[in-house]
């Protein structure tokens, strides 16, 4: 009973002009999905420091997702491509570090896929869950 | 330290109804730097607004945060609202808890637990908010028009029409679009080219518009108030200022059999053609796939008839750049193919034709000069089924058709059905139909007229399967409300196709880093408060582009993006975005990294004297950030190894403190 009732911790680092208007078109349209995904607005995927992943790993966050524009579709005309490069090899290192690939992840997701965007946050919430509690990065420094 | 003041909307019960707003303004009034915390019925009223603007004044607040909408919706909002208070508008931060908490959470302590982390989030950030100031720049008094059909003639005509110079781009060689491929429009049934060539011709003679006709936009830089535009001008070899458009060479040229796009392949010109009569601009082109002078070098026939001496073989294609303070996307539509429904025969018999084939079939100027025939045996055709929402509504054929309604099929083929049964009375007409939609003034008392003035059969039902058999097209069909098969042995089959965008809207718009929805319509600002302005500052939408839509709400949309043009072409200054990069040149090595990664070309080193501790000085590189230029995506800032880059508005730290707040 108790795999049930544990609820991760999700950050969702969204574009301001594609997944986070998407994620407002889930709101618009009433499309459920897990309330533990709480999501940063930025105004590219492109701005997602790494450090804030390993920030946000180390405060005990057990999944973190990236969205950002579709691949040519970017706002910024390239930044979504920085982001799909950076972050290969900061998952490939978290991975390294013992942060599991599942709790890392990008998605893209333009301002009109309001119904990708709640089931993609369901399916990575699902499968975050599924790991269960992030503790290898978690800084004890950070404890109370 | 900031004092900040949390104002929680309840936005009637869209917020209040999930989340308990009393408990969040609670539960924040402990936060390190809050001052003050309240709830409130409606924010974004006259009366909320007024509440914050009090706070401010009574507990001297430095920062505020609004849990409401998105601040795609109210952002600007409360920011005026701190501005009026005499904040800097920057000192606002919005915490989502409309979308993103009460309208996709339906459990009350859920919503209300997740809404206080939210906020918690907005106050850590405002806490590191620091006032920021815009910068201004000029704005360039010239609008670009993308597609010279209907929509982009009547945005050209009202731009030029407010004193702003204005340029059309189309690649074909004469505007006009499909509209002046139409014969009648509805629901009045007056001459499409009767009501468009004058605009076509008003659009010629108006001093403040250029036309680059046969030309395309291949590449755009810059931003709002200064795009940089490429156009590519495509070789005609005929000179444009020299032509007079006598047509001789078009009568002449011996290579006569080039299907005809304007009629739709339904029959041939020549290698060197005008389009139509109307043409404009009424220059003839050379088609390069087809003239025996481009191929071989030997023909030569139109410069020697050219009196004029306009024919220029050896003409290059061209590239011109040009500065616009505005863009207007109008690049149209196409009817989908009809290749993938092989059930209705198109690809097997000449007789089953699309719409837009039987729009020039039954067109003074077209391929039978008016006169309805078939085009298999030039007879006149006694029994003609329609088929609708070929393509359209088809949710379940995903690789063949489309899943939207194209809007103008059901009216145009009353049109039609009701032309040929005035016309020709000796001919029965069916209408296969899922649904007759006619909202609009005036449409469904056509559609009623077609009915029962014209006696046109209307069966609501789908044709499931069309056979050429001896010269006559067996249609196989059901009748819905009698619940039997049909079978009809029609003369001609005319199928509504789908409308599409057209193709070259996907490369615009990512030249212009306009959004598309998933069917390559421009997605509008806001579908309902901004609908013809793109979310990308700057470029605007008339027309098809955007969604199906008919003549009359083309042309409304079209002075709607044209007032929005006009509205950004009279401001002197525009405030840019103050949320820039900026470099903290102490900490800067000069490694130019950053300026590898800015898409915008914003940041340049510069050498500066710094001052040592021992009283020396010293020169060092660093990057200097163009603040007109920066748009603020960030790429620089991650890519700073020193650190030295970062954001304002979203820096590094205030992101941070985001991600602390959220996973305490």
């Amino acid at each position: 009973m108790q795999v049930n009732e544990y609820k991760p911790l999700i950050v969702a680092f969204c574009c301001n002009w594609c997944s986070y208007a998407g994620a407002d078109l889930a709101g618009n349209n009433r499309l459920n999905y897990p309330a533990d995904v709480k999501i940063i607005r930025v105004p590219c995927s492109c701005r997602v420091n790494p450090m804030f992943i390993l920030r946000a790993f180390q405060r005990g966050a057990d999944g973190v997702i990236i969205c950002g524009c579709h691949p040519g579709d970017c706002h910024y005309t390239s930044g979504n491509y920085y982001t799909r490069r950076r972050m290969a090899l900061l998952f490939s290192m978290l991975d390294y570090l013992g942060i599991e690939r599942e709790r890392t992840r990008v998605e893209w997701v333009s301002a009109a896929e309001g119904a990708k965007f709640a089931a993609t946050m369901k399916d990575f919430a699902e499968k975050v869950a599924s790991l269960g509690e992030n503790k290898r990065l978690e800084d004890l420094r950070c404890k109370k | 330290m900031q004092r900040i003041g949390v104002f929680v909307c309840h936005c009637g019960t869209n917020i209040a109804g999930t989340v308990d707003v009393k408990a969040v303004a609670e539960a924040l009034k402990n936060e390190p730097g809050v001052v003050f915390s309240t709830d409130y019925q409606y924010m974004c009223s006259q009366s909320g607004q007024n509440m914050i603007k009090e706070a401010v004044a009574e507990h001297r607040l430095t920062g505020i945060v609004v849990c409401s909408c998105s601040p795609r919706m109210h952002e600007a909002t409360f920011r005026k609202t701190a501005q009026a208070a005499g904040l800097n508008p920057y000192m606002v931060e919005i915490a989502n808890i409309r979308e993103q908490c009460s309208w996709v959470h339906k459990d009350m302590p859920i919503g209300t637990e997740k809404a206080v982390i939210l906020a918690k989030a907005a106050v850590a950030k405002v806490n590191l908010n620091a006032p920021l100031t815009p910068g201004e720049s000029p704005v360039t008094k010239r609008a670009l028009v993308i597609g010279g059909g209907i929509a982009g003639i009547q945005t050209a005509l009202d731009i030029a029409d407010a004193g702003f110079p204005v340029d059309i781009v189309e690649t074909k060689p004469t505007i006009g679009g499909k509209m002046a491929q139409l014969d009648k429009t509805f629901p009045t049934l007056d001459c499409a080219a009767c009501i468009l060539t004058p605009k076509m011709v008003d659009v010629a003679q108006n001093e403040k518009i250029r036309i680059f006709s046969y030309s395309e936009v291949t590449d755009v830089k810059g931003f709002v108030g200064n795009f940089d535009v490429t156009i590519k001008r495509k070789a005609r070899y005929v000179k444009e200022d020299v032509c007079t458009g006598c047509g001789l060479c078009t009568e002449k040229c011996p290579q006569k059999n080039v299907p005809n796009e304007f009629n739709l392949g339904m029959d041939n010109r020549r290698a060197i053609y005008i389009p139509f009569a109307q043409a404009v601009p009424k220059v003839a082109t050379i088609d390069p796939n087809y003239c025996t002078m481009l191929k071989t070098g030997k023909c030569g026939v139109c410069s020697k008839v050219c009196t004029a001496g306009a024919i220029d073989y050896s003409a290059k294609d061209e590239y011109i750049e040009e500065r616009y303070g505005a863009i207007v996307a109008a690049t149209g539509f196409n009817p989908i193919s009809m290749e993938k429904f092989d059930e209705f025969a198109y690809s097997q018999s000449k007789d089953v034709i699309t719409s837009l084939e039987l729009e020039r079939l039954m067109n003074a100027a077209g391929p039978t000069g008016g006169t309805l025939l078939r085009p298999s045996d030039g007879e006149h055709p006694h029994t003609i089924v329609f088929v609708q929402c070929v393509g359209s509504r088809c949710a379940a054929c995903e690789q063949k058709g489309k899943e939207y309604c194209s809007k103008i099929c059901c009216m145009y083929t009353a049109k039609h059905a009701m032309l040929i049964r005035d016309k020709y009375p000796d001919t029965d007409v069916y209408v296969f139909y899922i649904d007759v939609r006619t909202p609009g003034k005036n449409f469904d008392e056509f559609y009623r007229r077609a009915v029962e003035e014209y006696g046109v059969h209307y069966i609501k039902g789908m044709v499931g399967k069309v056979s050429p058999e001896g010269g006559k097209l067996k249609v196989q069909a059901s009748d819905l409300i009698y619940g039997k098969q049909l079978h009809i042995d029609a003369d001609l089959v005319v199928l509504a196709a789908a409308i599409e965008p057209d193709k070259s809207a996907r490369g615009l718009a990512t030249m212009l880093t306009a959004s598309m929805d998933t069917n390559d319509f421009f997605t509008e600002a806001h579908p309902k408060l901004r609908p013809v302005e793109s979310p990308t500052a700057g470029v605007f939408l008339s027309g098809t582009c955007q969604g199906p839509k008919d003549i009359p709400e083309t042309v409304a949309q079209a002075g709607a993006a044209a007032s929005k043009v006009i509205g950004l072409l009279a401001k002197d200054k525009l405030l840019g975005n103050p949320c820039v990069a900026h470099s903290d040149e102490m900490m800067c090595n000069g490694c130019s990294t950053c300026e590898k990664v800015c898409p915008y070309g914003a940041i340049t080193y510069q050498d500066k004297e710094f001052r040592m501790p021992d009283r020396t000085t010293k020169v060092r590189r660093i990057a200097v950030v163009n603040e007109a230029v920066c748009q603020g995506c960030g790429a620089c800032t991650v890519a700073c190894m020193s650190g030295a880059m970062d954001l304002r508005g979203f820096s590094s730290k205030q992101i941070m403190a985001e991600v602390d707040a959220i996973c305490k």
